[in-house]
C-alpha cells in the first residue's frame, strides 16, 4: 500500500509520473466505491495541497482551483452568470458532501449525474490539466468523453477549471430533479447562462442538460434558435422537443427514459420563464 | 503506516496508522469513540458526522492520513463539561432521540449549524442537517429540538406517585443516545476478537462448489478459519416459525436468492480488513431464476421447498356472508388491481455483533428485537441446550420487523463456539439490504360493492405475495391480511384471500405491518372511488360504514367498547372541510399544480394472529429501597423501556425515579415476547401492571397497612400511609429471596383470542387500535412531482400513557408510509445502498399534526393499545388519495414516483 498526501502540487505531480496512482480528492466518490473492499490501493491524496483550493476572478478568466469544495462555490462571491453553478453546489448530496467534495473530483469521476458538469458547460469551461511536463487546457466538453470516461492522462491532474469572462449580463440558473429533497442524484438537471437586451431579446442562450445521456450536453440547436426571440415568449413556443434530439436518457432505477425526456422539456422551458422573471424585476 | 498528530475534541492525539483506513474506523476501534455511528460508508446516510476544523463531513469518506494537525469534534465532545450540552438536553426534552443511531450525527450537525446561525430557524435546520437520514423520527422532533435549543430552558417533566400513565416524560433511556454512550450492536467488542465476513453468492440461484479451504486459509496471514453448512453441529435450518423452518445458515448445494451466505470467513481484525472477498474459492453455476409470483406459480417452474407444490408457501382465507347475493344488492362496485415491491427497513444500523464462549456456554452479544427466538434457534443450530445460550440484545438501531429473524446471530456464534474467541460481525451495508427481510411484494385484486344509498355491503379481496426464497414471516402475512383486508368497516359480505409464494428474491418478512400497509392501499383507495361512485363525501361514507361497538367484524368479533374509529374520522372531520375547501379555491387558479386533499382509515389488531403470545415481566425490591425492573421487551426505539416503566410505577405505586431497569438479557429478564405486532405496550405493558401490582400487595403485606395504603421507599426504609396512620419498616432487616430481594413478583399476559376456523371466525386478537390520517398535497402537472403539505393523524390509541412517545411513532410511521408511497421500491442487485434506494430526508416529511383518540380499550393496560405500526398504514392510502383527488386519476402501482405521476396525468389527459 502507497499513500501520498503531499502538501504541493511540484511534489504531486512528481510521484505521479513515476508510478500509477488512484487520485483522491475529497474522497466522496472514492469509499462509496469500495465499500466491503479492501482499501489497499495505491493512493495520491491531493487534499493538503492548498495551492489547488479557491478561486481568482482575472481579467479575462475566473478560476477554479481543482480542489476547491462544493461548499466554496456556494458561498462564493461569484459573478451572476455563476449562479447557476452556485446553485448547482447547494443541491450536491447534503453539507457534509458539500464540505468534503470538489469540482475536480466531481468531473473526473465523470458520473452521467455530475452536478458540476451542466452549469460549467453553460460557461464555456475549461479544465487545466497538468502534469510534469506541463500543462494544457482543454474545453470542459471535450475532457468528458464518456460515461464515467476522461480524456486525463497518465501523470495527469485536473489543477483547475477556467471559465473566460465574457460580455453579457448572463442570468444563469440550475434546476435539479430527484425523487426526494436533499441527499439525490438528478433525474434530471438543466442548466442555462441566457444574456438578453434591454428590450427581452435574447443575445445569447447557453444551456445544457446532465443525466439525459452518457456526457451532460449542451443543447446547441436551441441555443441557435433562441438567439434573436424574446424571453418573455411563451417558453412553450421557445423550446421543442425537437431541440433535445441530441439527449439519449436510459431507463434507471430512478426514471424511464421517456419521463427524462419529457422532464427534461418541462424544465429547461421552466427556467427560461424564470429567467424571463428574473429579467421583469430588473 | 503513518505518524499523525492531531486534536479530536480537544486532546492531542498522536496515531500510528494506515492513512487510508477511514476516519470513522479509526476513531471507532483505535481511539474507542463509538458515538460517531456507522451505516453506509459511503457518504449517504451522515450518522457519522464530525466535524474537522469546524465544519461538518462524513467520517466515513475521510481518509485519516490528511488529518495531519487537524481539529475533529465528535458527539463525544460536545458534552466535555460533564453536563449535557444544550442541544442534547433539548433533543432528550423534545423525544427527538427514539432507536437513537442517527443522533450523534444529527447533533453535530446541529452543533456545527449552531456556531454559524445562533438562532436557527425550520428552513436552516432542515438544510444544515438534511444530509443525515433517520429512519425512525420522521424529522419533525428533531427540527423542533434544535430549532428550540439555543432559548432551551430547564422544564424537567416528572410524574407523581402513580401519575406516570399519561405525563408526556422523556423516555427513561434518553441519556445515552443523546451522549452517544448507548452501546449499538457494532459498538460492544473484547479483547482478542476475531472478525467475520460472510461469503455470499452474487446470483438469485446458483449452484456452487466450493475449493480447497485448507490451502486457502493457509495462504493468508491472520486468517483463521472457514465455517460452511458442513460445520453447523446442529441442524442447518431457521426460521421464525418452527414448524416451517427452512432458511439455512449457510446454503449447502444450491442458493436461492441473491446475497445468501454460504461461508464465513473469521480472522484477525487488520486481516478481515484487508481481504478482498472476490478471492475466496468458490465456482458459481447460475441456474435459472424465479423473480417473481406469477412465473413461480407457473407451469414447469422449479419449487424451491421440493414440499411446497406451486411454491405456495401458505393460504389465508377470511369469509363471511354470502357474497353472491351481496353483490345483486350493491348497486355501485369498483374493482382495481394493485402492485407495491420490496420495501427496505433501512433502519440505519447494519446488523452487528459479537459472541463469546463462556465454558460450555456461548453468548450472543447482537442486535435483535427477539432474544429469546434467538436462543431457542442458536441452540438448535449448535446442538446445544437452551440453556447453554444466552442472548444479551445491544441497543437496537432501527427494527421495524427486520431484526426479528436471525441473522449474524448463528454464524457468530458457530464461529466463537468453534474457536473459542470471542468473534464479531458488522454487514456492510449492500450486504444487509440484499440478504435480510424485506416488505413483501404484492400484487392485490378487490371489489368492493355499496347500495346506491351509501351502505357498504361487500368486498372481495385476493392478495398475492411475493414471500421470496424462504418462510420467514409469510404466514403471518398470509393469515393477518384476510382479517385486516377490509378495514375497519361493516361488511354484509365479506371474502380475502391471501397467498405467499416462494420467488427466488429476498425473503420477505415482517416490516411494520405485516402486509396489512399493502392491504390498506387497495382497499381505502377504492373505498374513495366508491364513495364517489356512490355520491357520498368521502369522509361521510367511511364514518356512515365504520365499525363500531357492537358490531361484528369480519371474523366475527363483536368488541363492547374500545373501538374509537368512528372518533378518529370526526376529529378529522373539520380539518377535512377547511383543506377541501382551501383546495378547491387553490385549484380554481389556472397555475401548474393542483392540491389535492386524500383520506384514509385502518385498523390494526395487537400481538399475534390468534396465537399464544404471552409476555412476562418481573419487578422486586431490592433492600437498598431500589425497585428492580426486569424489563425483557426490547426497546427498538420505540420507547417499550419508558412505558413499560411509567405503567409498572402507576401499578406499584411509586415514582419512576424509584425504579431502575435491568435488561433484556435471556440471562437475568423473564421472556417479554418478541418486539413486533405492535404488542409490547399492550401484552407486556399488561405483565408489567400485573407484575406491579402483585408486588404492591406483597410489599403492603410487609406492614399491616390495608390494601388502600401507598407507600414510599426511602432509603433503606419503608414508609406506610394508610388512613392517616404512618408506619416505617426497616428494609435491611427483611429477609431476602435467593436473587436478593425482600419482595419479588413476576407476572405473565397472554392475550385472549380464539383460533381462526377454516372460514377465517374466532378472535385473532384481543385489542385492535383505529385510525385515520388526512394527508394536503400539491401534484406539479408538469413533472408528475409531489408535494407534501401537511399530514393529520388521529390515532385511537386507547389510552395515551406517553404522548411525547406516540407523536414520535405516529410521525415515524407517517415517514415510512410518506416512503412506501412514493419513493421506495428495493430492486435486488440494483438499489443495494441508500443513495439507489431513496427513504425520505428532512426535506420529505412535511407538517405532522397528531391527534390522540382516547378509547380506553377494555384490554389494554390503563386501557392503552398499540401504535407502531398502525400509525404507517393509512399513510400511503391517504397521499394516494390526494393524489387522486388532485389529478383526477388514481396511482395503482405503487411507489408513486414522479415518472408514473406523470404518466398517469398524461394517460387522463389532465390539465
Amino acid at each position: 500500500m502507497v499513500y501520498l498526501a503531499p502538501t504541493d502540487l511540484g511534489t504531486a505531480l512528481a510521484a505521479l509520473a513515476d508510478t500509477p496512482l488512484t487520485i483522491v480528492a475529497g474522497g466522496t466518490d472514492f469509499f462509496p466505491a469500495r465499500v466491503g473492499r479492501p482499501l489497499d490501493e495505491r493512493v495520491l491524496d491531493l487534499s493538503r495541497v492548498d495551492e489547488l483550493r479557491g478561486i481568482e476572478a482575472g481579467v479575462d478568466s475566473v478560476r477554479i482551483g481543482g480542489l476547491t469544495r462544493w461548499a466554496d462555490l456556494r458561498d462564493a462571491d461569484l459573478p451572476r452568470c455563476f449562479d447557476g453553478l452556485r446553485l448547482a453546489a447547494r443541491e450536491v448530496g447534503g453539507i457534509q458532501i458539500q464540505n468534503a467534495g470538489t469540482i475536480a473530483g466531481n468531473l473526473c469521476n465523470a458520473s452521467p449525474a455530475a452536478d458540476g458538469i451542466p452549469p460549467l458547460l453553460t460557461l464555456d469551461a475549461s479544465v487545466e490539466l497538468t502534469s510534469r511536463n506541463g500543462s494544457r487546457t482543454i474545453p470542459l466538453a471535450d475532457f468528458v468523453t464518456g460515461y464515467r470516461e476522461t480524456a486525463l492522462r497518465p501523470g495527469e491532474i485536473l489543477t483547475a477549471v477556467v471559465v473566460p469572462r465574457v460580455g453579457g449580463n448572463g442570468h444563469s440558473d440550475f434546476l435539479k430533479l430527484g425523487s426526494r429533497t436533499y441527499l439525490v442524484i438528478s433525474i434530471v438537471m438543466v442548466a442555462g447562462v441566457v444574456d438578453i437586451a434591454g428590450d427581452g431579446t435574447i443575445l445569447d442562450a447557453r444551456l445544457a442538460v446532465g443525466a439525459c445521456s452518457p456526457v451532460a450536453r449542451r443543447l446547441r440547436a436551441l441555443e441557435v434558435d433562441l438567439r434573436g426571440r424574446s424571453i418573455f415568449d411563451n417558453p412553450d413556443d421557445l423550446v421543442g422537443m425537437q431541440h433535445l434530439a441530441d439527449l439519449s436518457p436510459i431507463d434507471d432505477v430512478r426514471a424511464s427514459a421517456a419521463y427524462r425526456m419529457e422532464a427534461a422539456l418541462v424544465l429547461i422551458r421552466k427556467l427560461l420563464a424564470r429567467v424571463a422573471a428574473v429579467s421583469w424585476r430588473v | 503506516m503513518a505518524s499523525l498528530s492531531l486534536s479530536i475534541n480537544g486532546v492531542r492525539v498522536e496515531l500510528d496508522v494506515l492513512p487510508m483506513r477511514r476516519l470513522t474506523d479509526v476513531l471507532r476501534q483505535d481511539l474507542g469513540l463509538t458515538a460517531t455511528k456507522v451505516g453506509c460508508e459511503a457518504g449517504d446516510c451522515g450518522i457519522c458526522s464530525v466535524l474537522i476544523d469546524g465544519s461538518v463531513v462524513n467520517a466515513c469518506t475521510i481518509p485519516v492520513g490528511r488529518l495531519e494537525g487537524r481539529e475533529v469534534l465528535t458527539l463525544e465532545g460536545l458534552d466535555r463539561s460533564g453536563r449535557l450540552d444544550v442541544l442534547q438536553r433539548s433533543f432528550l426534552h423534545y423525544g427527538a432521540a427514539q432507536c437513537g443511531i442517527c443522533i450523534p450525527g444529527m447533533l453535530v450537525a446541529a452543533a456545527g449549524l449552531l456556531m454559524t446561525d445562533p438562532a436557527p430557524n425550520e428552513q436552516s435546520v432542515k438544510d444544515a442537517l438534511g444530509g443525515v437520514l433517520c429512519r425512525c423520527t420522521g424529522y419533525r422532533k428533531i427540527i423542533e429540538a434544535v430549532v428550540a435549543a439555543p432559548a432551551f430552558e430547564e422544564s424537567q417533566v416528572t410524574a407523581a406517585e402513580g401519575k406516570a400513565v399519561g405525563a408526556r416524560v422523556p423516555r427513561v433511556d434518553g441519556v445515552p443516545k443523546v451522549r452517544g454512550k448507548e452501546v449499538f450492536g457494532a459498538d460492544g467488542s473484547l479483547p482478542g476478537v476475531l472478525e467475520a465476513r460472510a461469503i455470499r453468492s452474487p446470483h438469485a440461484r446458483a449452484g456452487f462448489q466450493i475449493a480447497d479451504l485448507a490451502s486457502y486459509v493457509g495462504a493468508r496471514a491472520g486468517i483463521v478459519a472457514v465455517f460452511t453448512a458442513a460445520d453447523i453441529p446442529g441442524r442447518n435450518r431457521f426460521g421464525v416459525i418452527p414448524s416451517l423452518a427452512d432458511q439455512p445458515v449457510f446454503a449447502e448445494r444450491e442458493t436461492r436468492f441473491r446475497g445468501e451466505a454460504i461461508a464465513l470467513v473469521v480472522g484477525e481484525v487488520d486481516a478481515i480488513s484487508m481481504l478482498d472477498l472476490d478471492d475466496f474459492p468458490v465456482e458459481w453455476h447460475p441456474l435459472p431464476e424465479l423473480r417473481s409470483p406469477e412465473a413461480a406459480v407457473a407451469a414447469g417452474a422449479h419449487l424451491l421447498h421440493g414440499d411446497r407444490e406451486g411454491n405456495v408457501l401458505i393460504r389465508g382465507l377470511v369469509q363471511t356472508g354470502n357474497l353472491d347475493a351481496a353483490w345483486d344488492i350493491a348497486e355501485r362496485q369498483v374493482a382495481g388491481e394493485f402492485s407495491t415491491g420490496f420495501v427496505e427497513h433501512a433502519y440505519l444500523e447494519p446488523e452487528a455483533g459479537f459472541a463469546v464462549r463462556v465454558g460450555d456456554r456461548i453468548e450472543v452479544h447482537a442486535t435483535t428485537q427477539t432474544p429469546h427466538m434467538d436462543l431457542t434457534e442458536v441452540a438448535e443450530i449448535l446442538d446445544l441446550s437452551p440453556a447453554q445460550v444466552r442472548i444479551v440484545p445491544s441497543a437496537v438501531g432501527g427494527g421495524f420487523g427486520g431484526k426479528l429473524d436471525l441473522s449474524i446471530q448463528p454464524m457468530l456464534a458457530l464461529a466463537a463456539w468453534r474457536l473459542n474467541r470471542p468473534v464479531r460481525m458488522v454487514y456492510t451495508r449492500p450486504e444487509s439490504m440484499m440478504s435480510t427481510t424485506k416488505r413483501h411484494p404484492s400484487r392485490i385484486t378487490a371489489r368492493v360493492g355499496a347500495t346506491s344509498a351509501g351502505q357498504l355491503v361487500a368486498m372481495d379481496f385476493d392478495g398475492v405475495f411475493d414471500t421470496g426464497a424462504y418462510a420467514s414471516w409469510g404466514p403471518t402475512v398470509a393469515n393477518r391480511v384476510p382479517v385486516h383486508a377490509g378495514g375497519p368497516y361493516r361488511y354484509t359480505a365479506y371474502r380475502a384471500r391471501s397467498a405467499a409464494i416462494h420467488t427466488n428474491n429476498p425473503p420477505s418478512g415482517a416490516f411494520r405491518g405485516f402486509g396489512v400497509p399493502q392491504a390498506a392501499i387497495a382497499q381505502e383507495c377504492l373505498f374513495d372511488e366508491l364513495a364517489d361512485a356512490v355520491g357520498v363525501d368521502r369522509l361521510e361514507f367511511r364514518l356512515r360504514n365504520a365499525l363500531m361497538a357492537g358490531n361484528p367484524t369480519v371474523t366475527g368479533q363483536v368488541f363492547e367498547s374500545g373501538v374509537g374509529y368512528a372518533d378518529c374520522l370526526e376529529a378529522l372531520r373539520p380539518i377535512w372541510t377547511r383543506a377541501r375547501e382551501e383546495g378547491a379555491e387553490k385549484n380554481k387558479s389556472a397555475g401548474r399544480t393542483r392540491r389535492g386533499v386524500g383520506l384514509a382509515g385502518m385498523w390494526y389488531g395487537c400481538g399475534n394472529t390468534a396465537l399464544p403470545n404471552p409476555s412476562t415481566i418481573k419487578v422486586g425490591l431490592r433492600p437498598t429501597g431500589r425497585i428492580i425492573l426486569h424489563q425483557g421487551a426490547v426497546d427498538i426505539g420505540q420507547g417499550a423501556n419508558t412505558v413499560i416503566s411509567q405503567i409498572c410505577a402507576d401499578a406499584l405505586g411509586v415514582s419512576m425515579s424509584a425504579i431502575d431497569r435491568v435488561g433484556a438479557d435471556t440471562d437475568t429478564t423473564p421472556d417479554a415476547g418478541k418486539t413486533s405486532a405492535s404488542r409490547q405496550t399492550y401484552v407486556s405493558g399488561n405483565a408489567a401492571f400485573a407484575a406491579g401490582q402483585a408486588l404492591r400487595r406483597r410489599i403492603l403485606a410487609l406492614s399491616s397497612a390495608s390494601d388502600e395504603a401507598t407507600f414510599l421507599v426511602s432509603g433503606g426504609r419503608l414508609e406506610f400511609h394508610d388512613r392517616g396512620r404512618v408506619e416505617e419498616v426497616d428494609l435491611a432487616a427483611l429477609p431476602l429471596d435467593a436473587d436478593g430481594y425482600v419482595a419479588v413478583a413476576e407476572a405473565t399476559y397472554d392475550p385472549p383470542t380464539v383460533p381462526l376456523d377454516e372460514n377465517g371466525q374466532g378472535v385473532p386478537y384481543a385489542v385492535y387500535g383505529f385510525g385515520a390520517q388526512l394527508t394536503e398535497l400539491e401534484v406539479d402537472l408538469d413533472l408528475g412531482r409531489v408535494r407534501l403539505l401537511k399530514i393529520t393523524a388521529a390515532h385511537d390509541v386507547g389510552r395515551a400513557v406517553n404522548p411525547v412517545l406516540l407523536e414520535g411513532q405516529i410521525q415515524g410511521g407517517i415517514a415510512q408510509g410518506i416512503g412506501m408511497a412514493l419513493m421506495e421500491e428495493y430492486l435486488p442487485g440494483r438499489t443495494e445502498n441508500l443513495h439507489d434506494y431513496l427513504i425520505p430526508t428532512f426535506g420529505d416529511v412535511p407538517e405532522i399534526v397528531s391527534i390522540l383518540v382516547e378509547s380506553i380499550d377494555p384490554f389494554g393496560p390503563y386501557g392503552a393499545k398499540g401504535i407502531g405500526e398502525h400509525s404507517l398504514i393509512p399513510t400511503a392510502p391517504s397521499i394516494l388519495n390526494a393524489i387522486r383527488d388532485a389529478i383526477g386519476v388514481a396511482i395503482r402501482t405503487i411507489p408513486a414516483t414522479p415518472d408514473r405521476v406523470l404518466a398517469a396525468i398524461r394517460k387522463a389527459g389532465v390539465d
